[in-house]
């Protein structure tokens, strides 16, 4: 009798099937992601499917936990997953390696393991990376036919595990920086959006090949949507944040400032406001709350991109809006059944 | 059309419902032994008012209220009490309570006489089988023939009907009749409105009646058309003004506030009573009872049970309070597989330890459960936080908050975050993917701080008490301080002449006042109350005075070493 | 230099000038701390404490005298309330203070011989009785102090246990099989 309470019957949902149905969101991403950068991204997200498994067995053992009863819940899978798509897919082994460990261990299992963990934990581990190892965080895959050069999927390996480049191929030859970094960089030599946005590598709405990424992640995001996984509060919030600030600015100096839709496939906006943000342990849980949550990310993304010095904000606006999320909870409890005012 | 309105939340588990709505209700069988709890009710458990060994009739008043929020007990067949004790009953802590067992004699004679305490002593004649005429009668007395016929509220709760028809600080504008039976599997109500609209309608006219109600509203959901149907059917044929309303289906849209809520919009406001808004809400088998009770003098002696899950019939049956689960899960006879039995619904009910457990005034249903009827939860994960359960809440609470308070013990945040808000309902626990048991969290939350109020009121009471015993000996010391000055001071006036006693013959004189008043008191002998006894009196004084030589006795002998050693064993 | 130091020290004089005013006007009379540690304490007015009764250990606890953990009535949880309250750390109770099932006292009224000695032990009137009448406990006040049951001269009290019941059942601290790790 003991362990057999009421509700006797409940939905046949659990953690790691909602895991996997993210997991399977991303899909559309990535086959974009291959199609337009080669299969170097696979390798990429397999190296961090791989550490990510394995800290995550080891520190359930060192926390005395049932190992095999987590590992199935697919929540580091997911995390390594979300890391390797925000770091550049020819960054060396070691760079993926430590920073999902690093996302793993430190930001997960060090705060409490799942659900415990305040921050973000591929964000967290994104953060780390680009602050240690800024130089290897800018080598971005240029999409193909644009570059000077193209790297088979071997040397593409080779690289990744050795360092090791084809003769007569340089490192500038076949990466280049996102279309966000370019962008900024050439708006600081006072060229015009205008112009720039005529180079090569941009397409009919942000980067050449990128912006299809992002049109896959938004596909995924969708179906999320449509599961009813998440819920529309967080991407629309975010999105809208994102559009109506870059839209303000854009219609202020057309010249200065990029179109908002830009800024909606440039990046991790995509992956950020149908993965990313949405991360339930790390977002509010209150209706308002996520809007609130969503709207200050959105508005960070931006400024970080346009007046910040990273190539891309929206690892940083997460962190921050991680921090405020106990308190936007607090703030935005609903009113309960029969009670008019709200909750302290 | 009536405007219907909405609560937050709400879950739509599968209905199950059809199994046992293929056939009609069927009267159980007598079976050949009662357990009949004494408390089948919320509040004060009844006083047995009959011995084992007794010979009871059918509607014999066995227990007897006891207290304000209290209810009758009574024989639910003729034969004879053979013990009353503590017996298992259905409660969560699978804790016996008093209980009487009844052997049915199979003559199923009921009383004739109404009982000495119910209404009309004083024609004597009444007899507990004939009705009222009530709108004749005083609502007060009405009520008090409730009470006295066992009347409690069938849905669930099982709190006294008579207590939520007294008259409040608010008219009534609304009455609802709860015929929404939200809850899976369970159809005993869908049934009885199906078979016995008639009844129902008249018994919601008395309820209306007694309450002063302006407009009564049947709610039952859309998935029992056929009890709408009935319902409509016979409340037209009634003539009364009542309005039956098909709601929505979704689970716990057949608890009372959230039905309040769907019907008229209005918000029972957190630890308040429906009647603070002016609605008052009944389950249509009280309004059942309430009629059986008022047209016909029968005290409640059966309900409608569901026997359904794992079963090859599954069926509603009218069976008498007292009837063990064994008895009637043999009606329905418990397929293979079924480990288990579980008392209510797949949601809130209860599992049952033995099929030795009575059914009870609140025992709607009986469902026969298996391991692939209701398969375990898979073992739990941690909290992700995921919110559904406060998607699922249908009263706005933040069931991942609370878990995480009632968890870690911190009952004060809990209770802030409106912790006795939650209605219990299970909706959190369904949706959970984690399968976290939220709803025994929030179980255990509650009754820990129930139980350090009760604590803390006793710690109070206990405090008080023992200031008013500090107190009391603070005066009693202040009377007597007050007392001797009085008398020292009559002492000096009666001795002005001589001023200059030395301190010695001051305490000498003290000293031969206090042997004065020795011998005085010895002189006076015994007390004076002892004089003038009885025989009686002074038998019973002997008599103690005999024990109490015997104990001295007794107490010498204790104190006197046993041993030859002489060693003390103090 | 000299207007920063003069602005700095006027504040300070101001902010000094508020403080000392409100803890004149905000003044709260009596020892609140006390009446505090007292609400929490169970109030059987045992002595187990070793001080007559827990007004007295409340006192005494407030002047920092006694530990928090000399009140076993109160149990770990009533520990744990006053080191809440004080801000101090939880502390076990010390060796050899065993935690008792609350109990209320029983008087065998065949062995009873009204010598109302008990009746004055008592803190909280819980014992009902004139002289060289028998005595009984009113169980419902009756605090499970056990002070009764030292003077009474014929033993005839003792402490019955009260016993899990369907009035006082609670529910138990679910299972979470993660508890168990493995």
């Amino acid at each position: 009798m003991s362990a057999f309470f009421s509700p006797f019957i409940s939905k046949p949902d659990t953690v790691s099937a909602i895991m996997l149905r993210v997991l399977l969101a991303l899909l559309p991403g990535i086959a974009l992601y291959v199609w337009h950068f080669g299969p170097a991204i696979l390798v990429s997200i397999a190296l961090a499917s791989l550490t990510a498994l394995g800290t995550e067995a080891l520190m359930l053992k060192l926390r005395n936990r049932p190992v095999m009863h987590f590992l199935g819940d697919n929540s580091a899978l997911l995390t390594g997953w979300l890391l390797a798509l925000s770091i550049p897919p020819l960054a060396p082994w070691w760079l993926v390696v430590v920073g999902t460990a690093f996302a793993i261990a430190i930001a997960k299992h060090l705060y409490g393991g799942l659900g415990n963990n305040p921050f973000n934990p591929a964000m967290i581990g994104y953060a780390v990376l680009i602050i240690s190892f800024p130089a290897q965080m800018t080598h971005w895959l240029t999409p193909h036919g644009l570059g000077l050069a193209e790297l088979g999927f071997l040397d593409q390996l080779k690289y990744m595990f050795l360092g090791a480049l084809p003769p007569n191929v340089t490192l500038d030859a076949i990466t280049m920086a996102t279309p966000l970094d370019t962008l900024k960089t050439r708006l600081h030599l006072d060229e015009s959006v205008k112009q720039i946005l005529g180079m090569p590598i941009y397409g009919r709405l942000a980067g050449q090949g990128s912006e299809m990424v992002s049109l896959g992640f938004m596909l995924g995001g969708l179906y999320l949507l449509a599961a009813r996984i998440i819920t529309w509060h967080i991407p629309v919030a975010f999105l809208g944040t994102l559009f109506v600030t870059a839209g303000i600015f854009h219609l202020a100096d057309p010249d200065h400032y990029v179109a908002p839709l830009f800024h909606w496939f440039s990046g991790a906006a995509m992956l950020g406001a149908f993965f990313i943000l949405t991360d339930p342990i790390t977002s509010p849980t209150t209706t308002r709350g996520k809007l609130i949550f969503a709207t200050g990310a959105g508005l960070l993304t931006y400024l970080i991109r346009i007046f910040g010095s990273f190539p891309d904000g929206m690892a940083f606006a997460t962190l921050l809006m991680n921090i405020c999320v106990p308190l936007i909870v607090l703030y935005t409890q609903p009113a309960v059944f029969g009670k008019k005012e709200k909750r302290p | 059309m009536r405007t219907l309105y909405q609560f937050h939340g709400g879950i739509h588990p599968p209905g199950n419902k059809e199994p046992s709505t293929q056939s009609g209700i069927a009267r159980a069988p007598l079976p050949s032994k009662l357990v009949i709890p004494f408390r089948q009710h919320a509040g004060a458990a009844a006083k047995p008012i009959v011995r084992a060994g007794d010979q009871v009739l059918k509607g014999q008043l066995i227990g007897m209220p006891d207290g304000f929020v209290s209810s009758a007990v009574h024989a639910s067949t003729s034969g004879t009490i053979t013990t009353i004790g503590a017996q298992p009953i259905a409660h969560p802590s699978g804790l016996p309570d008093l209980c009487a067992t009844l052997i049915p004699d199979g003559r199923e004679e009921w009383i004739l006489h109404a009982a000495p305490s119910t209404l009309r002593q004083n024609s004597g004649q009444a007899s507990l089988r004939t009705g009222f005429d009530y709108r004749n009668s005083d609502p007060a007395e009405l009520r008090q023939h409730l009470r006295m016929s066992g009347v409690v509220g069938l849905g669930g709760a099982v709190f006294p009907s008579d207590i939520k028809l007294r008259p409040g600080n608010r008219k009534i504008d609304t009455l609802i009749l709860n015929g929404a039976e939200c809850e899976p599997y369970i159809t005993c109500d869908d049934m009885l409105m199906r078979e016995r609209a008639a009844e129902i309608a008249q018994g919601a006219e008395m309820l209306r009646f007694m309450l002063e109600a302006g407009e009564v509203l049947i709610g039952i959901e859309d998935n029992k058309p056929q009890a709408i149907a009935a319902m409509r059917q016979a409340v037209a044929e009634s003539g009364f003004l009542f309005e039956v309303v098909a709601v929505p289906t979704i689970y716990p849209g057949g608890s009372a506030k959230q039905l309040i809520r769907v019907l008229t919009g209005l918000e029972v406001p957190s630890g308040k009573l429906p009647t603070d808004i002016g609605v008052q809400c009944f389950n249509v088998a009280t309004a059942y009872s309430v009629y059986r009770a008022l047209a016909h003098g029968e005290p409640l002696l059966s309900r409608i049970v569901t026997l359904t899950g794992n079963v090859r019939r599954a069926q509603n049956f009218e069976v008498l309070l007292g009837t063990p689960v064994r008895d009637l899960v043999a009606l329905g006879e418990a397929l293979p597989g079924t480990d288990r039995y579980i008392m209510g619904g797949p949601m809130m009910g209860l599992p049952l330890s033995s099929t030795d457990i009575p059914l009870v005034k609140a025992s709607n249903c009986i469902i026969a459960a298996s391991d692939k009827l209701f398969p375990p939860a898979p073992p739990a994960l941690p909290c992700i936080r995921c919110s559904r359960c406060a998607q699922a809440c249908p009263a706005d609470l933040q069931p991942m908050d609370l878990f995480w308070f009632a968890q870690s013990r911190e009952f004060d945040k809990a209770q802030q975050f409106s912790l006795f808000d939650c209605i219990e309902c299970g909706a959190c626990s369904y949706v959970c993917p984690s399968h976290i048991p939220l709803v025994q969290y929030f179980q255990f939350a509650k009754s820990e701080i129930r139980a350090r109020e009760h604590d803390q009121q006793a710690a109070d009471h206990a405090r008080e008490r023992h200031e008013f015993r500090e107190y009391r000996f603070e005066r009693e010391k202040q009377e007597k301080a007050e007392r001797l000055a009085a008398r020292e001071l009559a002492a000096k006036q009666a001795q002005p002449a001589e001023p200059s006693v030395s301190p010695a013959d001051a305490m000498q004189q003290k000293i031969q006042a206090a042997i004065a008043h020795a011998r005085e008191h010895a002189a006076a002998g015994k007390p004076k109350n002892t004089e003038n006894l009885t025989a009686q009196q002074q038998a019973e004084i002997a008599e103690i005075e005999a024990r109490r030589t015997h104990i001295h006795e007794l107490a010498k002998s204790a104190a006197e070493p046993p041993n030859d050693h002489g060693e003390s064993h103090s | 230099m000299l207007s920063a130091l003069l602005v700095m020290a006027g504040i300070a004089i101001v902010l000094g000038g508020v403080l000392g005013f409100s803890a004149i006007k905000f003044r709260v009379e009596g020892n609140p701390l006390v009446d505090k540690i007292d609400a929490i304490l169970p109030q059987t007015q045992c002595g187990q404490c070793g001080y007559p009764g827990c007004r007295p250990y409340a006192e005494a606890i407030a002047s920092g005298e006694a530990d928090i953990n000399r009140c076993p009535p109160g149990g770990e949880e009533g520990i744990r309330k006053l080191a809440d309250l004080l801000g101090v750390e939880f502390k076990p109770f010390g060796g050899g203070t065993v935690l008792k099932p609350k109990s209320v006292a029983f008087i065998d009224e065949n062995l009873c011989i009204g010598c109302t000695l008990c009746a004055q032990a008592c803190p909280v009137d819980a014992i009902a009785g004139a002289a060289k009448q028998m005595h009984t406990i009113i169980a419902s006040e009756c605090t499970g102090c056990e002070l009764c049951v030292a003077p009474c001269p014929v033993d005839c009290i003792s402490m019955k246990p009260i016993g899990e019941n369907i009035a006082n059942w609670k529910w138990k601290y679910p299972v979470y099989t993660l508890a168990q790790a493995k």
